[in-house]
């Protein structure tokens, strides 16, 4: 509990000093294109954070990304590599789309929403159950089967939407649209929707779950050593088949808030790629499910302020993908950095730095080549 | 001796390491002459291994010098050491069993430009297969090799690129008793080729038997030396006294006991066991049969009884199925037919927890890769195998508190060190690792314990400690099941000794005298 104080301050300096080295390359990159990035940032923060309705769009555009980070952390904490975020976040997306529009006349507004969100979180479980039995039982790489399963289940959800929960109004392929008034509630007078609470609520539950829980503690277990867990009595094969289900319940649970808070229908072919865009996120936030929040909060507002001020300073809006690659480039090159520091001595005890010190054998051969002896 | 020149090719002066909270090596100085073993002896911890994790380019020194043929050397990395002539032979082996002996020799350094030249691959094999007395084939598969030769592909691997000085860290932790001879005869012909050899054990009389030099390290310092002089003129008895002198200095008359149980001559008379013919089965196992993995033996008709109040011994080569029966009998592995008695009670299909509430507990020998998560602290390690018990977790909530007062308790009673339960357990030493999983498996009144290998690479003090613990279980009325590679080790322990060939029991002896001889023809024989 005491390290946490410093390992945070190292997380925020592990993401600040990344984070600026971006904008400077992004910037030089802008200013040979002609453009002010000054400007640009400040348009970007702006129009993404400060202003009251890009401030709004942002924290909506959270939702999706937190409900993805949530299912994706308790999947990778145990070690098991599900991919297939997009598939799994589209079926969600479109079992919500085709479903809600028929369920409201019978059911009402509130009792509707529940209903699909639930809908959606079991088909999204369900999509695991094949790569996960396969991995728990025949120790088939779920790298590959969640990819697989993923191509399937965008497919799976375009079929749907072109056929059984396709619109009777003409024109291009999608599902009924839910009314505006029974869509996921706003919250007071805003536009962001209700689907932000589920998500945050999702999120801190995930954290408290992996920190605080026997059964977060059963899930590490399994992702730091297998053996170990098998060692110890778990029973690995249920725990690999119901993490599988948890990850993807609530990613697809994400794709049914996108769907009842922002678009009322599923359009076909729509697909925001959420999944391969949280996944390094998550990664660099080291799996902890709060960092993760604070990482895709910053991403939806580039994402969001930057679109904007692209908008503004005529450019692609192409600059923001490489904007937020460098970034994650940089993080990356930073944590190598570290780990090689870390390698290296750093840590010499007072008692023997004096040791050192006075010992003839370093006084008199001293070299300039080993800077670390008696500066402990 | 006659290649020896006068200067050392390997110098090392005043090296010193230095990790959070231990000096691991504290002003170390070495000579190591081409054409001589330079034996490193010491216990776990004593800092041997960070010393050669130096030499091989894994970690820099804090302080010190390093000479190599008369020229001072900065190694900083592993390639920097390769490229010095240094060949290093780890404990733990780093061969992919899937790829050929050629294959694994010339990855990461013949595929220079994308091409491998294997004509001459061939030759350099032939030419290191000649020294080392191979007999297997370059293209054989790796992972079809018994441990021995998996050994020296290791040793060709580290000789491949005409290294000068070869360091073998604990090179005999696997070998049976004539994969050992074996080593013994062709380090005597790298020496007679002019290799500078570095030998890291914790086993006196290793050190004695194949060394020239031997430097003694004890909590990261050396404590003393032995020149050729010293060894070549001495009886093996005086070698050793001088050796327990430099290694425990003033030491208590029990600690040299100790190490001399660890050595050769174990008693020949046997447990005496207070149960007189031991008491009801503990635990059993009836015709058990199990398939295995595609590198194991698996298990054929295994019937097996443990007495409570005795130690059941299992003598045999590594890998005759002893992990699989260990397996079988702790509940991680299903046996295909045949059943798992647990007093009266059919257990066979209970899984690991519920034999472990029920007393059946189980000593990995794979300490760290199964024994413990390398990543939690000492207290999470010390509750592995009871997740979500109260008072560790109430409803599903971590009582932080209640495990790490638990934890402390373990490792105050077993002498963890350092005693910091928030300390990662892969900061602390094999032997220390080796004293919590002990402590979480023999806490809270086991029935039946399997111990499998459990003093295997530990140094003299701790596994006289294991040892005790087994006897004290046994004599406390619980039935142990003692897995081990060394006769002596069972001889001194058990009431019984079970031999295990190619997945079945051969034989079982009674703990009586002469069972060494016995033991030993049940191992060889088919």
């Amino acid at each position: 509990m005491r390290a946490h104080a410093g390992r945070a301050g190292e997380a925020i300096v592990a993401v600040l000093i990344p984070a600026l080295l971006a904008l400077i390359a992004t910037g030089l990159l802008l200013v040979i294109l002609g453009r002010d990035p000054i400007q640009f940032y400040s348009d970007m923060l702006e129009r993404g954070l400060l202003e009251w309705p890009g401030f709004q769009e942002s924290v909506i555009r959270m939702s999706p990304l937190l409900l993805i980070a949530a299912g994706l952390i308790i999947a990778f904490r145990a070690g098991l590599w599900n991919l297939g975020a997009d598939g799994q976040f589209l079926l969600g997306a479109a079992f919500a789309a085709g479903l809600a529009p028929s369920f409201v006349g019978a059911l009402g507004s509130t009792l509707t929403l529940v209903v699909v969100m639930a809908i959606a979180t079991v088909v999204g479980a369900l999509w695991t159950v094949v790569p996960a039995v396969l991995r728990a039982w025949y120790g088939v790489n779920e790298i590959i089967t969640t990819l697989m399963m993923s191509f399937i289940g965008i497919a799976v959800a375009n079929v749907l939407v072109k056929g059984p929960f396709r619109t009777d109004v003409g024109g291009v392929a999608r599902t009924d649209t839910l009314p505006l008034d029974d869509r996921l509630p706003l919250l007071g007078d805003t536009q962001i929707n209700a689907g932000i609470i589920i998500a945050v609520v999702a999120i801190v539950a995930v954290h408290l779950v992996m920190t605080r829980t026997s059964v977060g503690f059963r899930l590490r277990m399994l992702g730091e050593n297998p053996r170990a867990a098998d060692h110890a009595g778990l029973h690995t094969k249920r725990v690999i088949v119901l993490t599988f289900m948890a990850s993807g319940g609530l990613i697809a649970l994400g794709g049914a808030v996108e769907i009842l808070g922002i678009w009322g229908s599923f359009r076909a072919d729509f697909n925001p790629a959420f999944g391969l865009i949280v996944i390094p996120l998550v990664f660099l936030a080291r799996l902890n499910a709060i960092a993760s929040g604070f990482l895709v909060a910053a991403f939806a507002v580039i994402q969001i302020g930057g679109e904007s001020a692209a908008r503004k300073s005529d450019v692609s809006s192409d600059i923001l993908l490489a904007l937020v690659g460098l970034i994650l480039l940089f993080m990356a090159v930073t944590e190598w950095v570290r780990a090689r520091r870390s390698a290296r001595p750093l840590y010499l005890s007072p008692g023997l730095a004096e040791t050192i010190g006075a010992s003839p054998a370093a006084t008199d051969e001293s070299r300039p080549a080993q800077p670390s002896v008696g500066t402990g | 001796m006659e290649q020896r020149t006068d200067h050392p090719l390997v110098e090392l002066r005043g090296i010193t390491k230095a990790f959070p909270g231990v000096v691991a090596n504290d002003r170390i100085d070495l000579d190591v002459y081409a054409g001589e073993v330079h034996a490193l002896l010491g216990e776990n911890g004593a800092g041997k291994s960070t010393l050669i994790s130096i030499l091989a380019g894994m970690y820099r020194p804090d302080a010190g010098e390093i000479t190599i043929d008369g020229r001072a050397q900065e190694i900083g990395s592993p390639r920097a050491a390769i490229g010095l002539g240094i060949g290093t032979v780890y404990q733990h082996l780093t061969l992919v069993p899937t790829l050929s002996v050629l294959e694994n020799l010339m990855l990461g350094i013949d595929a220079r430009g994308g091409r491998l030249d294997l004509a001459k691959a061939h030759a350099r094999f032939d030419e290191l297969a000649e020294v080392l007395g191979v007999t297997f084939s370059p293209d054989a598969t790796v992972g079809r090799l018994a441990l021995g030769q998996r050994q020296q592909v290791e040793i060709m691997k580290a000789l491949w690129r005409e290294s000068r000085v070869l360091v073998l860290d604990e090179p005999t932790s696997m070998l049976t008793p004539q994969d050992y001879d074996d080593l013994r005869l062709y380090l005597e012909r790298l020496k007679a080729d002019g290799l500078a050899v570095i030998l890291i054990t914790h086993k006196l009389h290793e050190a004695i038997e194949m060394g020239d030099r031997v430097s003694i390290l004890r909590s990261g310092r050396k404590v003393g030396s032995l020149e050729p002089g010293d060894v070549h003129g001495r009886s093996e008895d005086e070698l050793r006294g001088t050796i327990v002198e430099m290694m425990f200095g003033d030491a208590t008359p029990d600690v040299e006991s100790a190490v001399e149980v660890s050595g050769a001559e174990a008693s020949a008379g046997g447990r005496r066991s207070p149960v007189a013919n031991g008491g009801p089965p503990a635990l059993a196992v009836r015709d058990v049969e199990l398939q295995g993995e595609p590198q194991e033996v698996g298990l054929r008709g295994v019937t097996l009884e443990l007495p409570a109040g005795q130690v059941t011994g299992i003598a045999g080569v590594d890998g005759n199925g002893q992990r699989e029966l260990a397996e079988v009998m702790a509940g991680q592995r299903r046996p295909d037919r045949g059943s798992v008695f647990l007093g009266d009670d059919d257990v066979t299909r209970l899984g690991v927890a519920e034999r472990y509430q029920r007393g059946v507990r189980y000593v990995t020998d794979d300490r760290i890769g199964e024994g413990t998560v390398a990543s939690f602290d000492v207290a999470m390690n010390a509750v592995l195998k009871r997740v979500g018990e109260p008072p560790f977790w109430k409803r599903g909530r971590v009582n932080r508190r209640a495990i790490e007062r638990y934890a402390q308790e373990l490792i105050e009673d077993y002498d963890v060190r350092p005693p910091d339960v928030n300390a990662r357990i892969a900061t602390l030493s094999g032997g220390n690792i080796q004293k919590l999983v002990l402590a979480r498996e023999l806490s809270l009144s086991p029935k039946v314990v399997v111990f499998n290998k459990p003093t295997y690479g530990l140094d003299v003090r701790t596994a006289e400690f294991v040892r005790d613990k087994i006897t004290e279980l046994a004599d406390g009325g619980a039935a142990a099941l003692l897995i081990s590679t060394e006769i002596e080790e069972l001889i001194a322990l058990c009431d019984r000794i079970a031999v295990m060939s190619r997945g079945a029991i051969t034989g079982v002896v009674d703990n009586d005298g002469g069972a060494e001889e016995r033991v030993g023809e049940l191992m060889v024989s088919r």
